[in-house]
């Protein structure tokens, strides 16, 4: 490898100084600041995406109560709540919020290699945001297609919002899709070119590993997206029939011929599967981190952990038809792609022994963020093996479209990743905020999330044994269903709205400690890597004071034997470590 | 989508086995001299370089895709061949020539010929608007035709994958009028060199995407 001295790559990047109020907190450009944008937006949707979800509980645990939702607006909420929390709030989250706020940090860098960009990649996605909720209050309201946007019912007659709503989400979307891959150029640059010295790519944290390749995957995948939505906005505004086939709609022969819906769902899921990933892997890796950080240990197969990150993300791009299994593709087709989808079960499978080995015989601290990374293992492990089930053709057929398809992905990529994030909150907030967060009521709020998530997604299975189907807004004719069923359905929206109050306790946790908290250590779980030995907490713009620091080990020297304290910092060199450490003991 | 997982898989195996390469036989939980000097880059280029080349790879992987949606939707029975212009092999010129021009600018930057940049930039800049105009005349001569959008998909793919070819070549003309800019107000070789070699690239993926698609384009 060429040498290039830290100096040198420094003239590459032409760090500023922001004076005044607006350059620092408004037009910034500094990573940390555009994370906290990215976050707080991110946020900001993800409420409105819950209280979607609750207005749909309340229409199915007490049908017709609340004259307020009408079949219409049952859609439009199932298909906004599923489109928001899937990309405005995790894939936005995770890698422009946390992305940003940690691969810098913990590559050691000063900033993103392009700043400028980085900053543009914010507000574009909040132009994106932007025309998404405007879509909520145009004529005929939002899109009501099911977040899966299939063609031709998305953009025919009969579906809510069929003329204006789908042409803004499907403009949102492209517009969400730019604003990525700004940052994600930024991202994958940054973690090949900008890391600090002594940091080699296996010294690199689970956490950057995760999020580097997620990114990869979204730079890759979310083009099948973009291509999807172009098509189906011609087909809908320049009476184009890429998707369209010809149909009679209210006796009227429609002027659309030939066109393939099965196509839009080959470019969709194209796109649609990779994204579990694009929003797993920055999870997995984050969870690792904590995980080994509040266990005291160095994280299990280190290295095998790392291949399995790559090894699912290929795999990730040879699965998608399994979405498809229902829509009378050939047998051999399915039996591959059921073959595929049980391959990558095998290094996902590999990610939580690992996780369960590394709390073996750890010096566990249950502080809020392990609760929530242990509590992410238990509903992984869950919905994770559900899909096992779904993933064989013959269980699926029967099971796709009720309410176990519903339970699956909420537990997988659902409530899974939403824990994570709330582990990732709650572990680096002292480092963000400069204060201690209420663990009480940190602990309050674990225990009550989980419990109430459990008892919402754990009936759902068996509401769909049952038969219940997914995205009705009333049972119709399903007599077959025993009237416990409904039963079940009230008590799961108790729980809903249960978890939904919930999250104020976190809202009020968070923002009243930024006032009231305890002052901060620079590195209060005594963690090993880069971002908690910065000079200042917060990190000042530039992050770390005059030098960039050097890296002398990987980030998992956790309760090394024969050493004084159970962690050395990645910057500290041999030398420094205060008993004599002979090199290349066995942790 | 056979030749988008083509495509993908070779940009996948490309990334992976680098990246397995750096692992591989590496104890990272081992204390070790070598490392501890690594500079931090992976790869032995500025960061400029490394972002255009992730962006090409994105730019494939659309262009791919298109591709793989062309020959799906090419096999339902209403599809009826396009007759394109043949305008189109007139354009085709115009762009390898700017690619040509443009790699010359390049050779005349890197070798720090200040007073080549500005005819360089010039000429390479017009035959790229040339051709972006060429096709705009195409899409008129079809139009006058009765050729339309809507009237058959092949012909709605030809407005498309003309249309995002063109866009991704206005993307790259601002980057050019930067680079001109620069050039007028007195920057001497050594500053645009960069800018001029990274267009350069840019350009050479434009006119390889270009040369796919029309072959595409008229062999169905
Ligand atoms: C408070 C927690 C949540 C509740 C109570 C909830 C509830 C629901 C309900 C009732 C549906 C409609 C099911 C139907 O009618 O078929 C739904 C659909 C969906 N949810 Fe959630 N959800 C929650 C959180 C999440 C999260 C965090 C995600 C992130 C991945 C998510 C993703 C989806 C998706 C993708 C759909 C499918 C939308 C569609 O069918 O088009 N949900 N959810
Ligand atoms: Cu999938």
């Amino acid at each position: 490898m060429a040498y290039v001295a830290i100096a040198d790559r420094d003239h590459e990047q032409h760090l500023h100084d922001p004076q005044t109020f607006i350059e620092k907190y408004i037009w910034s450009q500094d990573h940390k600041v555009i994370a906290i944008q990215y976050g707080v937006t991110a946020i900001f949707v993800g409420v409105i995406a819950m209280i979607l979800s609750v207005m749909m509980r309340l229409q199915l645990g007490f049908p017709d109560s609340f004259s307020l939702i009408n079949p219409e607006n049952y859609y439009q909420f199932v298909t906004m709540h599923g489109m928001i929390m899937v990309i405005y709030l995790l894939t936005a989250l995770f890698l422009g919020g946390f992305g940003n706020y940690l691969i810098p940090l913990m590559c050691g860098s000063r900033d993103m290699v392009f700043p400028f960009m980085n900053m543009l990649s914010y507000w574009v996605y909040l132009l994106s945001v932007i025309i998404l909720l405007v879509s909520l209050f145009v004529p005929g309201g939002a899109t009501g297609a099911g977040w899966t946007l299939y063609p031709p019912q998305a953009i025919s007659d009969g579906t809510p919002g069929e003329s204006l709503g789908i042409v803004l989400m499907l403009a949102s979307l492209g517009v969400f899709i730019i604003a990525f891959t700004m940052g994600g150029l930024n991202y994958v640059t940054t973690v090949l070119q900008a890391r600090c010295r002594g940091m080699t790519l296996m010294r690199m944290p689970l956490s950057v590993w995760g999020i580097f390749v997620a990114t990869i995957l979204g730079l890759l995948a979310f083009p099948a997206l973009l291509v999807s939505a172009i098509m189906m906005l011609l087909d809908k505004l320049a009476h184009t029939s890429f998707f369209m086939p010809a149909m009679i709609s209210a006796g009227e022969q429609l002027e659309h011929t030939g066109g393939s819906p099965i196509l839009f769902q080959h470019l969709f899921w194209f796109f649609g599967h990779p994204e579990v990933y694009i929003v797993a892997l920055p999870a997995f890796g984050i969870v690792s981190d904590v995980l080994a950080t509040h266990a005291r240990k160095n994280i299990f197969g280190y290295r095998m952990m790392v291949w399995a990150i790559l090894a699912i993300g290929g795999l990730s791009f040879i699965v998608w038809a399994h979405h498809m299994y229902v829509s009378g593709m050939n047998p051999y087709f399915g039996f591959f792609f059921a073959t595929t989808t049980l391959i990558i079960a095998v290094p996902t499978a590999l990610k939580v022994y690992n996780w369960v080995l590394t709390l073996w015989q750890g010096n566990i601290h249950l502080r809020v963020p392990m609760l929530f990374a242990i509590g992410f293992i238990f509903t992984f492990i869950h919905g994770g093996l559900t899909g096992i089930f779904l993933g064989n053709v013959v269980i699926d057929l029967p099971l796709s479209d009720t309410y176990f398809v519903v339970a699956h992905f909420h537990m997988v990529m659902g409530v899974s990743p939403v824990l994570v994030v709330f582990a990732a909150i709650y572990h680096w907030y002292p480092k963000m905020t400069g204060r201690m967060f209420n663990e009480t009521l940190g602990k309050w709020h674990f225990w009550m999330t989980l419990l109430g998530t459990y008892s919402i997604y754990l009936p759902m299975h068996y509401l769909g044994f049952q038969g219940v189907p997914r995205r009705y807004f009333a049972m119709g004719n399903t007599d077959f269903l025993p009237e416990s069923a409904q039963a079940l359905n009230a008590s799961i929206t108790i729980s809903a709205i249960f978890v939904a109050l919930t999250q104020l306790i976190f809202f009020y946790n968070m923002i009243t400690s930024l006032r009231n908290g305890k002052k901060a250590d620079s590195n209060p779980w005594g963690a090993t890597t880069l971002e908690w030995q910065t000079p200042d907490t917060p990190p000042k713009h530039g992050n770390w004071g005059h030098d960039l620091p050097e890296v002398h080990r990987w980030a998992y020297d956790y309760s090394v034997p024969g050493q004084e304290q159970d962690f050395v910092p990645q910057n500290v060199p041999a030398s420094e470590v205060p008993v004599g450490r002979d090199h290349g003991v066995h942790h | 989508m056979t030749i988008t997982l083509v495509f993908l898989a070779v940009i996948m195996a490309t990334v992976i086995g680098w990246l397995l390469r750096q692992s591989l036989n590496t104890q990272p939980w081992v204390s070790d001299s070598v490392a501890d000097s690594f500079s931090g880059a992976s790869l032995d280029t500025n960061s400029k370089t490394v972002g255009l080349t992730t962006f090409l790879a994105v730019a494939t992987s659309l262009f791919a895709l298109f591709v793989s949606a062309y020959t799906i939707r090419m096999r339902v029975a209403d599809w009826s061949p396009l007759a394109e212009p043949d305008l189109l092999w007139v354009n085709s010129a115009f762009l390898v020539l700017a690619s040509v021009v443009y790699h010359w600018t390049r050779n005349r930057a890197v070798a720090g010929r200040t007073a080549s940049l500005k005819p360089g930039l010039m000429v390479a800049g017009a035959l790229s608007i040339m051709f972006l105009v060429g096709q705009l005349v195409a899409w008129q001569q079809l139009l006058a035709a009765g050729q339309y959008a809507s009237s058959n998909a092949a012909n709605a793919f030809f407005y498309l994958l003309t249309g995002v070819h063109g866009l991704h070549m206005l993307g790259g003309l601002y980057v050019w009028a930067r680079s001109a800019v620069r050039a007028w107000t007195g920057a001497d070789a050594d500053a645009v060199r960069l800018s001029i070699e990274l267009c350069t690239v840019y350009w050479h993926f434009l006119l390889l995407v270009w040369v796919v698609l029309f072959g595409l384009l008229l062999a169905t």
